[in-house]
């Protein structure tokens, strides 16, 4: 087996982040459906704590390619 | 409506646009950063593989069984000279035989990884399908020749691969992009252009993994190349080299082109809001005015405040730079500049913005920073080198997100045509599997662009209104 230890770093990473986007998008869709008229405000806000999230998970990310 | 956009703000868009390419030019021509190094640990110079094929009956396999048999056989740690290429040598890839760096290029062996971070990479040269056009290269090597003026047609590129036959002094394009013979190794620099390669198909220039060079044979004898300077103090394998290289590459020259179309398309559009005044929008300006006027209200007013007019110009130069280069890299069969996956173009978007929003920071954004009112004293300890931080992290991330969404997507799109070459072998080795591969592989690729389509608009909303809310942040009032 080859590879490094980085990569493992790496995938948790994305879990990480998969799991913070995913509550996003599933808390965002419930507030869609409780109050339709807002949906433009979600949908930004949304996009916005999304990109903050996978912010981190980059950093992690670019951190693994720098130690592999 | 209409007169929330007028030729005013068009023309201060245009200005502000304007400096933030000449930015993002200069930033970028000085950082140009070649991502072919980092990705090239992919590469699938795999020398035990040729002692499997001996018989050199590639008819035989099938592709996939190829491809793992490649995987398996992973000498990452394995001394390339030590090596017996003897059997290769008599086979039927008579010109491929084992060079003078002693490495092997197998034709047959199809290089995915390699492969996508080729075509995805930065190169002196666009080539629109089997067509090179030369693009000019600027390049400076201190203590030695000074600046030099060339077309990079002047390599004499042979193949699609952007390998160039000739020499120019001691310049040589490899991949796409120019390298310089070191010093010291009695290559004949002074003597104008050397001819590398006779036969086109010679395969001149390697790359080892282990010392993570890049190595040219010619006359025999190996040469040791160098890359260009980068501005990554060595991060990603660069650092200061002989030369530095000031060449309009093609994402320069992508860079330059989407800037002018823009240009001219909001100085036609700011015409039509003068001319057609009190009418409703026609043609191009009604495509533009919904997008204008959603940034405005989307981004601009409810972060903004009552400074949204000031700042309207930057962000939406910056999201209409971002998104037009994300959308001209889109454009099948042009070359698929990748400009905005370039960590170098990234980098000057970010620094741009990072200082725009420092620069714009109020008393109490400096405040907030190194003394955090209405927290007790040991917190403040904690809190001020984590703000300080934030403070470069913050463009960190700009540049990081833009640069690996547009890299994964371009990425994912070349492995998917690259799967043709995976089930079915290179050189049509397995007719009936290739063409399965390349049905799926179209189809694959046809839902991957309507993704990227979205992907381009999602990334330039994204990076703009990623900086209204620092730039928010920074113009934020006491409300303590």
């Amino acid at each position: 087996m080859t590879g490094s230890i980085a990569a493992l770093g790496m995938g948790l990473a994305v879990i990480g982040a998969g799991i913070g986007i995913g509550t996003i998008g599933a808390k965002a869709m419930e507030a869609i459906a409780r109050q339709p008229e807002a949906v433009g405000d979600i949908r930004s806000n949304m996009i916005l704590v999304a990109a903050l999230v996978e912010g981190a998970a980059l950093i992690a990310i670019v951190i693994a390619f720098l130690v592999a | 409506m209409l007169s929330t956009v007028n030729t005013l703000q068009i023309k201060r868009l245009l200005l502000t646009f304007s400096l933030v390419v000449v930015g993002a030019l200069g930033t970028a021509l000085w950082a140009q950063h070649d991502h072919d190094h980092s990705g090239e640990d992919h590469s699938g110079h795999d020398h035990a593989q040729h002692d499997d094929h001996s018989g050199h009956d590639h008819s035989g396999h099938d592709g996939h069984d190829h491809h793992d048999d490649h995987s398996g056989h992973d000498h990452s740690g394995a001394d390339h000279s030590g090596h017996d290429h003897g059997s290769h040598d008599g086979g039927s890839h008579g010109g491929h035989a084992a060079n003078a760096c002693g490495h092997h290029h197998d034709p047959s062996i199809f290089d995915a990884g390699g492969t996508a971070f080729h075509h995805i990479a930065d190169a002196n040269v666009y080539s629109i399908g089997p067509f090179s056009i030369p693009l000019p290269c600027i390049v400076y090597a201190p203590n030695h020749e000074g600046w030099s003026f060339f077309l990079s047609s002047a390599f004499k590129i042979h193949g699609a691969h952007g390998d160039g036959s000739q020499s120019v002094g001691p310049y040589v394009l490899n991949g796409g992009t120019v390298m310089r013979v070191k010093d010291g190794q009695g290559f004949p620099k002074t003597e104008g252009n050397v001819q590398l390669a006779s036969d086109p198909h010679d395969h001149i220039f390697s790359h080892n993994e282990e010392d993570g060079l890049a190595y040219m044979s010619f006359n025999g004898k190996c040469y040791e190349l160098e890359r260009k300077s980068t501005a990554d103090f060595g991060l990603f394998g660069g650092g200061i080299t002989s030369f530095y290289d000031f060449s309009l590459t093609k994402n320069v020259v992508a860079m330059l082109l989407v800037s002018l179309f823009l240009m001219l398309m909001f100085f036609s559009i700011a015409r039509a809001y003068r001319d057609r005044d009190g009418q409703a929008p026609s043609g191009l300006q009604g495509f533009i005015e919904p997008i204008f006027v959603f940034i405005q209200d989307e981004v601009a007013k409810p972060f903004l405040g009552h400074y949204w007019e000031r700042y309207l110009p930057f962000l939406m130069s910056i999201f209409f730079f971002i998104l037009g280069l994300n959308l001209f890299g889109q454009i099948p069969f042009f070359g698929g500049a990748n400009a905005t996956g370039n960590l170098a173009l990234t980098m000057a978007l970010a620094v741009i913005a990072a200082l725009v929003v420092n620069f714009s920071g109020n008393k109490h954004y400096w405040e907030h920073i190194f003394w955090m009112p209405g927290v007790p004293a040991w917190v403040k300890t904690i809190l001020t080198p984590v703000e300080l931080l934030g403070v470069f992290i913050k463009p960190l991330t700009l540049m990081l997100r833009l640069f690996a969404n547009i890299t994964a997507g371009h990425m994912v799109m070349v492995i998917f045509v690259g799967l043709i070459f995976v089930f079915g072998g290179t050189q049509g080795a397995n007719p009936p599997a290739s063409l399965g591969a390349a049905a799926a592989s179209t189809i694959l690729t046809l839902f991957m662009m309507a993704i990227e389509l979205l992907v381009a608009f999602l990334q330039a909303f994204v990076f703009t209104i990623l900086t209204a809310s620092y730039l928010s942040a920074a113009k934020e009032e006491a409300h303590h």
